[in-house]
C-alpha cells in the first residue's frame, strides 16, 4: 500500500537539515545553550536525525529497485 | 512556569503536522470498503504493526502519568514496562494470537460473540465503546490544559485543533492511516525525548550520581537508602519501598492481573495485531513491540527521577517553578514538560513539544480507530442493520457508517473532554472505574481459549460480577490520606491502603478472581450450547496444530522472539533489580 520509511525518511532528513542549520546559526548564543549545559543539542541532534532519514530512504529505496 | 516557543519550534510542529495529514491523504484512495477502512484489509507488515502496537499505548496520558509516577516513586515505576508488560506480550504472541486471527474475528467483542455469544458480545462491545470515547476525551483535556497553563495556548483552540488534525487523518485512510502514522509517531517521540534523557542524566552526574543524590530523599521517606533506585530489592514488605506494595501484589497484581487484562485482551492494543499480514506476522507483532517497550523507561522515567532531585535541590529554582497543588504537592502531570523546559533550548524544544503531541495523537487514534470498529460491526452491524446477501454494497455502506462513527467518536471525545474540564474528579473516577474492566475480561477470554467447557451463560456473568465486585471493592476501601471520594470508599471504609497503588493492584485482583470463580462455577451449572466443530480453530484443544515454522531462522519464529525479549528483559530486571 505505501512504505512508511518514505514520509518517515522525508520528514526526519528535512526537520534534521532544518535543526541543525539552525544549531549551526545560534552557535555564537552562549545564553541560549546554558540549558543544555553549553551543549549545542541542536547541531548534534539535527545532524543524527538528518542520518536517520537518510537511513530510513536509503532502505525504503534499495527496496524498491529489486 | 511560562515557556516561550521561538518560530522555529512552531516550525517543526508544522511540518510534522504536515506529515501526519500527508499519510492520511496519501491512503485514502486505498479506502474501498468497510474492510480496509475498519481492518486495514489485514495487510500490515509485522515490524509496522509492532512498532504501532507500542505507540497506541503511548499516548499522552501514558509518557505525563509515567513521568510524574517516576517523580512520585523512582525507579520502581520501571515495573510498569517489565513484569507490567513483557510477559503479558509473550503469553499473547504465543499462546493467544493463534485463536484471535485465526478466528478471523474483527474485533474482540466479536471474539466472545464467536466464542460464546450475543450478550457476552453486547456487554463488551457497549463497555468498550463507552470507554474508548471517555479515554481519548481525557487524555485531550490533560493535554490541552497542560498546553494552556505552559505554553499559553488557548484551551479550546489546541482541543479543537489537535481533535481536528486527528480526525483529519483518521477518517481519511482509517485504521491504515492510524496505523502508519502510530509509526511515525513512535520516532518523533523516541528522538524528540532523547536530548532530555542525555541532558538530565549528564547534569546530575550519570547513573553513579543520580543513585548517590536521591539517597538522601529516600531516608528522608523513611526507606532504605536505594530504594528509590531499585527495582524489587524492597518488596520484601509493603512498607519498605515507595509503591507500598509488596512483592506478591506487584508479581500478581501488575504482573499478572493488570498486565494480562491490558496487554492482551484491550482491544485497542491487540486491533494492531489484527491488521498484520498473516497469522505469523500477527503474533510477532506483540514481540516486535515489546523489544522498544523495554527501554523506554529510560526516555520517560528516568527525566521523572530527576525531576524529583531537581525539585528538592535548594540551589536549583526548579521548584519555585513547578504547579503545586492546593496541598503543596507537586502537579504530577506538569513533569514532562516542565522537565523539556529546564533543559532543552529553541529548536529541540518544538522537537520535545512535538513529542507529547505525536503521544497524544497515536493514543487518541488508537481510541477512534478501535471505537469505529466496535461500533460498526459489534453495535450498528449487530443490532441496527445486519448483513445482506450483497457482499459489495455492504462494504460500501459499512464504510460509509464507519467513517460517520469517526466523526461522532471524535465530537464525543471532545465532549467528555468538557465533561472532564468542568467536573474533573468524576473523570478520575471513570479512569479508574475502567483500569477494572479488563481484568475480568481476561479471565473470560483466557477460559474461553484454553477450556472448551466454559459456557456462554457463565461468562456474561463472570465478567458482570468481577466488574461490579470491583467496584465494591473500590466503593469499600481508600488509600492513605485521600481527600475525595473519588479515590475510593464512597459506600464506607473497610479498609485502607497505604498507597493508591497498592488499592489499584488489589482491585484488579479482586475482579479477575471473582471473574474466574463465577464463570468456572457457572460453567459446571450451565449447558454448553455450542458444539466442538464451532469451537474449532477458538479453543486450544479444538484446534488443529500449526505447520512447523521450523525452516525459517529464529529472528522470524515468534518462540525465537520470544526468547530474546525474554532474555532483555530479565538481564534488565538483574541490572536494576
Amino acid at each position: 500500500m505505501v512504505d512508511i520509511r518514505i514520509p518517515i525518511g522525508f520528514m526526519f532528513s528535512i526537520l534534521g537539515v532544518l535543526i541543525s542549520i539552525f544549531g549551526f546559526v545560534t552557535k555564537a548564543n552562549s545564553v541560549m545553550y546554558q540549558k543544555s549545559l553549553g551543549i549545542n543539542v541542536n547541531i548534534i541532534m539535527g545532524l543524527l536525525m538528518l542520518v536517520f532519514g537518510l537511513i530510513m530512504l536509503y532502505f525504503a529505496f534499495r527496496k524498491k529497485q529489486k | 512556569m511560562r515557556v516561550d516557543l521561538s518560530w522555529i519550534d512552531y516550525l517543526i510542529m508544522i511540518i510534522y503536522f504536515i506529515f501526519v495529514l500527508g499519510i492520511g491523504w496519501f491512503l485514502r484512495k486505498f479506502m474501498k470498503n468497510a474492510n480496509a477502512f475498519l481492518e486495514a484489509g489485514r495487510s500490515i507488515p509485522a515490524w509496522v504493526a509492532g512498532l504501532a502496537f507500542v505507540s497506541t499505548n503511548l499516548g499522552a496520558l501514558e509518557v505525563m502519568g509515567m513521568t510524574g509516577s517516576g517523580m512520585k516513586y523512582g525507579m520502581m515505576t520501571t515495573h510498569f514496562y517489565l513484569i507490567g508488560a513483557i510477559p503479558a506480550m509473550i503469553f499473547l504472541a504465543l499462546f493467544m494470537m493463534p485463536f484471535y486471527y485465526g478466528s478471523k474475528a474483527r474485533s474482540v467483542p466479536e471474539f466472545l460473540k464467536l466464542r460464546y455469544d450475543e450478550k457476552t458480545r453486547g456487554l463488551n462491545a457497549i463497555m468498550f465503546a463507552t470507554m474508548t470515547v471517555l479515554a481519548s476525551g481525557i487524555s485531550m483535556y490533560a493535554l490541552a490544559i497542560l498546553m494552556e497553563n505552559v505554553l499559553g495556548w488557548n484551551y479550546n483552540l489546541s482541543l479543537w485543533a489537535s481533535a481536528l488534525i486527528v480526525l483529519g487523518y483518521t477518517y481519511l485512510g482509517g485504521l491504515s492511516s492510524a496505523i502508519y502514522n502510530e509509526v511515525l509517531q513512535f520516532f518523533i517521540i523516541v528522538i524528540g525525548l532523547l536530548p532530555l534523557a542525555v541532558l538530565s542524566l549528564k547534569d546530575v552526574g550519570g547513573w553513579i550520581g543520580l543513585k548517590a543524590r536521591l539517597a538522601p530523599l529516600a531516608i528522608s521517606r523513611g526507606i532504605d537508602s536505594d530504594a528509590l533506585t531499585t527495582m524489587w530489592r524492597h518488596t520484601g514488605s509493603s512498607a519498605s519501598n515507595p509503591f507500598g506494595v509488596e512483592w506478591f501484589g506487584l508479581f500478581f497484581g501488575l504482573g499478572f492481573v493488570l498486565a494480562f487484562g491490558y496487554w492482551c485482551t484491550n482491544f485497542l492494543i491487540v486491533q494492531r495485531a489484527f491488521a498484520a499480514e498473516s497469522k505469523l506476522a500477527a503474533r510477532k507483532v506483540p514481540l516486535i513491540g515489546g523489544l522498544p517497550k523495554m527501554f523506554l523507561p529510560f526516555l520517560i522515567i528516568v527525566p521523572g527521577i530527576i525531576a524529583l532531585i531537581l525539585f528538592n535541590d535548594p540551589l536549583s529554582d526548579f521548584k519555585t517553578n513547578f504547579p503545586l497543588d492546593a496541598a503543596g504537592k507537586p502537579i504530577y502531570d506538569y513533569t514532562i514538560i516542565m522537565m523539556l523546559k529546564q533543559y532543552l533550548p529553541a529548536g529541540v524544544l518544538g522537537l520535545g513539544i512535538t513529542a507529547l503531541l505525536a503521544s497524544f495523537m497515536s493514543g487518541m487514534a488508537g481510541n477512534i480507530s478501535a471505537f469505529n470498529t466496535v461500533w460498526t460491526y459489534d453495535i450498528y452491524q449487530s443490532y441496527i442493520r445486519k448483513r445482506t446477501s450483497n457482499e459489495e454494497a455492504d462494504g460500501q455502506h459499512y464504510l460509509k457508517v464507519g467513517r460517520i462513527a469517526t466523526i461522532f467518536g471524535i465530537l464525543l471525545s471532545i465532549a467528555s473532554a468538557y465533561i472532564a474540564s468542568k467536573f474533573g474528579n468524576i473523570m478520575d473516577f471513570l479512569q479508574t472505574i475502567f483500569s477494572l474492566i479488563n481484568a475480568p475480561l481476561f479471565a473470560v477470554i483466557f477460559l474461553g481459549m484454553f477450556w472448551k467447557r466454559t459456557t456462554g451463560h457463565a461468562a456474561f456473568t463472570g465478567l458482570l460480577a468481577g466488574f461490579l465486585l470491583a467496584l465494591l471493592h473500590h466503593g469499600l476501601t481508600i488509600p492513605a490520606g485521600a481527600t475525595t471520594l473519588v479515590k475510593g470508599g464512597w459506600i464506607a471504609t473497610l479498609h485502607v491502603y497505604p498507597v493508591e497503588m497498592a488499592q489499584n493492584f488489589w482491585t484488579a485482583i479482586i475482579a479477575c478472581a471473582v471473574s474466574t470463580i463465577v464463570t468456572v462455577g457457572l460453567t459446571f451449572m450451565t449447558k454448553q450450547k455450542k458444539s466442538d466443530e464451532e469451537l474449532k480453530g477458538l479453543v486450544y484443544s479444538l484446534t488443529p496444530r500449526e505447520l512447523s515454522d521450523a525452516h525459517l531462522p529464529w529472528y522470524q519464529r515468534p518462540a525465537g522472539l520470544a526468547i530474546l525479549v525474554g532474555t532483555i528483559s530479565i538481564i534488565l530486571t538483574i541490572i536494576f533489580w
